[in-house]
């Protein structure tokens, strides 16, 4: 058996979970530099802007870009004040009783359900039961209940960060507790709701699943009219020309999870930035 | 009568659960005065200090009986709205809590939330209760930086300034000092001199000089009773239990 000193062992831990992290960090270089070094050239503004066209096999995906603008959109719309809503009742006014372990619970293992369980959901209820058809607001709903777990964890883990001698001060000196909440409490933890709201849109933005029996169609040859038509969206529309369409050129491939995967960047980003906003901004 | 006693306290019960925290306390403070609290941790003052504005109202399994009366409304009654009840007794913390604002926003907060003042009056109110919380003098120049950014000693002045913003009667003070050096203290205890002109205050202090150098009537806890009430000189000369003597002289506690 060999002694190694406990300077040796220090050196071989740190080299080992050095690697460790190097390893975790090489393969989404290669995805994401691979992509972007294939697709970058097929990405033009007539790429962007135009309407698929020759069986999907030329021209752009404006369509696809749009409608999975218009499900973040709806989705937003629907999970923000949802999600926001339930945060502030879950962690300012719910008293700590069987109940409100139960929803809280049910909220953690809502953000386990793999999704395309929320996409046959969203069928049965949405689109069948109250029969909205495969339409973008039953995609924008079924994508809500996927992402109002997520948001209302983040939103009510920021705030309960908020120091509860703000609270204290401001009931002290005579203001309700809608006020301290509005006044105080969500002002602070405003990054951190933010924060949370763009990553539990960003993972509506890029999941197939949901709307796959839900909203999402293999083809349109227009722009949706209204909230009760289909839409072609991005991820739906990769999965689309990269298995279903044959001999698909393979630059529109690249060029469309180029711009899927700028799309889920960009708003990683944002949520990275109002995270160091929200910590300079802290101070207690 | 009734407008010479601020508070009227009589018989009150406090119980955390099952845990009783006070008991059977009887207790006139009249306007204009200090009247300090004293006793070991865990003894009740401050509990007791909070009952004064209805703050222990926001913890959950908490009872109360007995009656409070302030200017001979019984504070604990039905018909009170306990918001403006705590605009009227206001309260200043242990450790000194500005929010993470600028100063004038801090001091603008109450006065914004109850719609106290707007515009020109708002400026005005500000600056008047940084006057009265001695703190004009070392801030004026700069309304707009940070409430962080200034000593410890200047937060809690800040603190009082904030509280003295929404016009209370009375200010109740737990253990406003524990926090801060001798010198920042020592503008405190000033201050709480200045302030007794215009408002009625109760201070939780475990400093024995402090309780001595500031207050007018002195009330010593022990175990959740309020043992010995009396004007301050004598607690501190001829208390008339020993075990008070005791305490006051520093041999136990």
């Amino acid at each position: 058996m060999i002694r190694l000193s406990r300077h040796h062992t220090e050196r071989i831990v740190f080299a080992v979970i050095g690697l460790a992290s190097v390893a975790t960090a090489v393969p989404i270089i290669i995805i994401v530099s691979s992509i972007f070094f294939s697709g970058a050239e097929a990405v033009s503004w007539q790429f962007l802007l135009e309407m698929p066209r020759d069986g999907m096999r030329s021209g752009g995906i404006w369509p696809a870009i749009i409608g999975t603008i218009y499900l973040v959109v709806g989705t937003g719309l629907i999970s923000i004040p949802l999600g926001v809503a339930s945060a502030i009742y879950l962690s300012e006014y719910a008293a700590d009783s069987y109940w409100t372990r139960m929803i809280r619970l049910a909220i953690v293992n809502l953000a386990g359900i793999p999704s395309v369980v929320y996409g046959l959901f969203g069928l049965g209820l949405f689109v069948l039961f109250l029969d909205l058809g495969s339409s973008i607001v039953a995609a924008c709903l079924t994508l809500s209940i996927m992402t109002i777990p997520v948001i209302i964890s983040t939103a009510e883990e920021a705030l309960r960060a908020v120091p509860q001698s703000f609270r204290v001060v401001s009931v002290g000196m005579g203001a309700t507790r809608w006020q301290t909440i509005r006044r105080v409490v969500l002002p602070q933890a405003l990054p951190g709701i933010l924060t949370g709201v763009i990553l539990g849109l960003n993972r509506a933005a890029g999941e197939t699943a949901p709307i796959l029996f839900t909203g999402a169609a293999f083809f349109l040859p227009k722009l949706p009219n209204s909230i009760f038509d289909q839409t072609m969206a991005l991820p739906y529309h990769l999965f689309v020309i990269s298995t279903q369409v044959p001999e698909m050129p393979i630059t529109i491939q690249y060029g469309t999870a180029t711009v899927l995967l700028a799309f889920v960047l960009i708003m990683n980003i944002l949520a990275a930035s109002v995270r160091s906003w929200q910590r300079r901004k802290r101070e207690w | 009568m009734s407008d010479e006693i601020t508070f009227q306290i009589e018989q009150l019960n406090f119980y955390y659960g099952n845990t009783q925290a006070l008991c059977d306390v009887n207790m006139t403070v009249l306007p204009r005065e200090i009247t300090a609290l004293i006793g070991p941790s865990g003894c009740g003052k401050s509990t007791f200090l909070r009952c004064l504005n209805r703050m222990n109202d926001t913890i959950t399994d908490t009872r109360i009986s007995g009656s409070i009366v302030l200017n001979g409304q019984n504070i604990y009654a039905p018909n009170i709205d306990e918001t403006e009840l705590r605009r009227q007794v206001g309260l200043v913390f242990q450790r000194p809590n500005p929010f993470p604002q600028s100063i004038f926003d801090n001091v603008a907060f109450g006065p914004r939330v109850l719609g106290i003042a707007t515009g020109n009056d708002l400026h005005e109110l500000v600056v008047q209760s940084l006057r009265a919380a001695a703190l004009w003098d070392e801030i004026k120049e700069d309304l707009k930086q940070p409430a962080l950014s200034l000593s410890l000693g200047q937060q809690q002045r800040l603190c009082i300034a904030r509280v003295l913003a929404v016009t209370p009667d009375v200010i109740l003070m737990d253990e406003p000092c524990s926090a801060l050096d001798p010198i920042a203290t020592n503008q405190i205890e000033e201050l709480i001199q200045e302030l007794k002109e215009h408002y009625t205050i109760v201070i939780v202090t475990h400093n024995m000089q402090q309780a001595a150098r500031v207050s007018d009537k002195t009330g010593f806890f022990w175990l959740g009773e309020l043992i010995e009430f009396d004007e301050t000189t004598t607690i501190f000369t001829r208390p008339s239990l020993q075990r008070t003597e005791d305490y006051v002289t520093g041999r136990f506690g």
